[in-house]
């Protein structure tokens, strides 16, 4: 959609309260812990979905006219703003839910124990990405949509109702940013700021990947979760920027990411 | 006259900062060098805004500046608040010389990230550093002055006063830049490069220049709020740091070089009074007189100011 | 006469598309030279080939001796070289005599004037005038002057195209490319700002390539066309020869059909 979203950091974390809280809840009605893989995707879907749909009617809808740094700033004052709003509902203790986590026990790969839940959240992934990519390049709808972003005004005006394509990309993206929250949640104490961390990796990720890229944020988010495991076991002193580090590398050789789009021709 | 309305704002400014300073109490000119320090920061994000960069990482030279002066005092014993400024600076600007033949290439969403990338780079870099105290970072002399040391009450007064004479001599010249044919070329990279490369210049030049300067201010200014504080740490170059020069350049806006200190000056006093309202929530507030300021004033606050005085 | 400019063996694909293929082209000091040929056929190509926004695969392009094939777009304009755009290139955001004095201001910073340590009013090198005088004569030349305080954005086509080629003019060119000078302008009006143009370049003594799709105002105001097809030149020589090439005819003027009854 063109803009710069630091509010995707909020539904993160929104997407990972909303799966704590409600697990939390579902567990200690005594529910078929089994259960709580469903609660943690529809919590993550039924909270992040309001929250998605009020933010772009009530306050984004107005500023697509606008410069693109100004939206990436009306996005930067809506994430201070929910950071409270999410410690006014949930309060600031930390939330912990290891049951879907811990449920799926462990196996053997090496000669070392690995998470089970972890293949869960690969295959969440690759469920989830390679849906959204089946949407956008198989269904009509999805076609419109990448034509929509690409111009609006043109789209427009071949009939198609933009206000309500850009409605549904933004909740679209908002709800892939809360599930993400809700899957990570097992496994992490959900605590306030976490969304602070996230964003600035998620556009570390992208910009890799190339922005407007779906192999491409793919492609990035492998890069970005190995380098980082290795930098962890190899080299502890540079896990904390490693990754941008890595970006800085990208950009220099690849100046719009791994996977660009090719540009029009100006003059 | 435009240009002589600035100069008289900016003398009166620093006379009546001189004259009715030690007047203030101490928790006023902590927060107008503070504010001071904030606004030298903006004033370089405020050189790059007018070309059309958004530069996500300022925090990265205002901690380099305020770790520099930290380490001024705390390995070489120098405490003098010049000596400071001026190494922070340097420093700040050596490293942007640096960075900006690889920055300047780039523009939109990729020079921001890439400067935010770079910011935290040092962020980790620090938090992970022992002699530096990482995440504790350490604390930094009591200044002197000209090889002066300041009677204890009269630090505040003398670290103000010193910040106040930095502030405008840096702000006289960046006017006095913006009027010379490099300075007045933002617009029109904004605008249009390839129209500035047909015209015989050199876009990546010119940004370059600008990141340079941007950086040596928020060196200064990381030097001077260092020293105001008397404490630095790594924070001071996380990504958030930066969020509040831009909320400030924001709320300025980039009509005149004496925007920056003002709008900084009203910034301190909105965290302030969020902060004291309700703690909890100060976020919050902080978030929605952002996004009010971008509803009502997308020109910043100094527009009000110009609306009456449109010279055609 | 000498030859100013000269294109030798230009070659350039896109991918699987020949924009130039073998192109040569040498071009005489103070000549008028008209560029035709179907879109798509190579003109702007050729004209972002010789001042540097593309590199040839191929070949290159000597100006007045000196090889400029490699030199960015800023080298050669500082050169002499100046272009106008089919599509007006201008800074939206500021006013038609804003769009001026930023130009003016590049050059006079190229000749080391005007800077941070200078004083007063400098002179603009080639016009000795300051800034603003020379802002105003260019306009004038132009009939921009009404136009100045307007801002760019809001301004008509014609009246964009004109501040387009007045920004030209502020380096003092030596030779001058406009791509569809005329484009966007009334048929009625096609003669008169041709001849507005030509005047004012000339008066500066400038060679000038101009890109036009008008046979007529090819016909008036250019001494020699260089016709282009499918990425070749394909005729070379005064109008009334070049326009009348079974060649030029089939794939670029197309040819006269019989009138209806």
């Amino acid at each position: 959609m063109k803009i710069v979203n630091v509010t995707h950091g909020s539904f993160y974390a929104i997407g990972a309260y909303a799966a704590a809280s409600l697990t939390a809840a579902w567990l200690a009605q005594g529910y078929p812990p089994f259960g709580s893989y469903a609660v943690l995707v529809l919590a993550a879907i039924v909270v992040g979905a309001p929250f998605a749909i009020a933010i772009e009617r009530v306050i984004l809808r107005t500023m697509y006219a606008r410069d693109e740094v100004v939206i990436l700033l009306v996005t930067y004052a809506l994430f201070l703003i929910l950071e409270d709003v999410i410690k006014l509902i949930w309060g600031v203790n930390p939330y912990f839910i290891a049951e879907p986590y811990a449920l799926l026990g462990s196996f053997e790969v090496a000669g070392m124990a690995y998470p089970t839940y972890n293949l869960v959240l690969v295959a969440a992934a690759l469920v989830f990405g390679g849906g959204l990519a089946w949407v956008l390049h198989s269904t009509r709808a999805g076609k419109l949509l990448l034509a929509v972003i690409h111009d609006p005004e043109v789209s427009r005006a071949m009939g198609v109702n933009v206000g309500r394509y850009y409605l549904a990309t933004f909740t679209l993206g908002s709800l892939l940013a809360a599930l993400a929250g809700a899957f990570t949640a097992p496994t992490v104490s959900v605590v306030p700021g976490l969304g602070v961390d996230v964003i600035v990796l998620s556009f570390a990720v992208v910009v890799i990947g190339g922005l407007g890229s779906l192999p491409g944020a793919a492609l990035g988010a492998l890069i970005v979760g190995v380098v980082r495991s290795l930098s962890v076991h190899y080299m502890p002193q540079v896990e904390l920027f490693v990754i941008y580090f890595v970006m800085a590398v990208v950009l220099a050789v690849r100046p719009r990411g791994l996977f660009s789009l090719a540009e029009p021709r100006r003059i | 006259m435009r240009r002589d309305r600035t100069l008289v704002i900016l003398a009166v400014s620093f006379v009546a900062l001189a004259a009715g300073g030690p007047w203030l109490p101490q928790w006023a000119m902590f927060i107008v060098t503070i504010a001071i320090a904030q606004g030298l920061v903006a004033l370089g994000l405020m050189l790059l805004l007018r070309a059309g960069l958004v530069s996500f990482g300022q925090a990265l030279f205002y901690c380099l500046g305020a770790y520099a002066a930290g380490a001024l005092g705390r390995f070489v014993g120098i405490s003098d608040i010049f000596v400071e400024m001026l190494v922070g600076g340097a420093l700040a600007a050596f490293t942007a010389f640096i960075l900006g033949f690889l920055l300047a290439r780039y523009r939109g969403i990729f020079f921001g990230l890439l400067s935010l990338a770079l910011s935290m780079i040092l962020y980790g870099l620090l938090v992970k550093n022992e002699a530096l105290g990482s995440t504790d970072g350490f604390n930094i002399l009591a200044s002197t002055l000209v090889g002066v040391r300041p009677r204890p009450d009269w630090v505040r007064y003398a670290v103000l006063v010193s910040a106040a004479a930095v502030a405008l001599i840096a702000a006289l010249l960046v006017h006095r830049y913006l009027n010379t044919p490099l300075g007045r070329l933002a617009p029109a990279i904004k605008d249009n490069e390839i129209r500035v490369e047909y015209m015989g210049a050199s876009a990546r030049r010119a940004v370059h220049v600008k990141y340079v300067i941007a950086a040596a201010l928020a060196g200064v200014g990381g030097a001077l709020a260092a020293t105001a504080v008397g404490h630095i740490d790594p924070e001071m170059a996380y990504w958030t740091t930066s969020g509040e020069f831009i909320f400030i350049t924001i709320l300025a806006g980039t009509g005149s070089v004496v925007a920056p200190f003002v709008g900084a000056l009203i910034y301190g006093a909105i965290h302030t009074t969020a902060y004291d309202l309700s703690p909890n929530t100060w976020q919050m507030s902080l978030g929605a007189a952002l996004l009010a300021l971008i509803v009502f004033l997308p020109e910043g606050l100094w527009s009000l100011f110009t609306r009456h005085v449109r010279h055609s | 006469m000498s030859v100013i400019l000269d294109a030798r063996g230009l070659c350039k694909s896109f991918g699987a598309v020949t924009a130039a293929a073998e192109v040569n082209a040498a071009i005489e000091k103070d000549s008028v030279v008209g560029l035709i040929g179907t879109n798509g056929a190579g003109k702007t190509t050729f004209i972002n080939m010789i001042t540097g926004y593309l590199k040839p695969d191929r070949g290159t392009i000597q100006y007045e001796g000196r090889d400029i094939t490699p030199l960015p777009p800023r080298e050669i304009t500082r050169l002499g070289i100046c272009r106008s755009f089919q599509i007006p290139q201008l800074y939206p955001s500021l006013s038609v005599r804003e769009n001026m004095m930023v130009g003016i201001g590049i050059v006079l910073r190229n000749a080391g004037r005007g800077g941070f340590f200078s004083r007063g009013h400098a002179l603009v090198p080639g016009h000795e005038a300051p800034a603003e005088d020379v802002a105003e004569r260019i306009l004038a030349r132009f009939g921009l002057a009404d136009y100045a305080g307007r801002n760019a954005q809001v301004l008509p086509g014609g009246v964009r195209k004109l501040l387009d080629i007045a920004l030209t003019m502020v380096a003092r060119p030596r030779v001058l490319l406009l791509d569809e000078p005329t484009s966007g302008v009334s048929s009625q009006e096609k003669f008169g700002i041709m001849q507005m143009v030509l005047d004012a370049v000339r008066a500066e003594g400038a060679t000038v390539l101009f890109v036009e799709h008008d046979m007529e105002v090819v016909s008036r105001f250019a001494a020699r066309v260089l016709a282009f097809y499918d990425g070749r030149i394909i005729a070379d020589a005064a109008p009334s020869v070049a326009l009348a090439d079974p060649e030029v005819r089939r794939h670029v003027v197309g040819r006269l059909k019989a009138a209806h009854a």
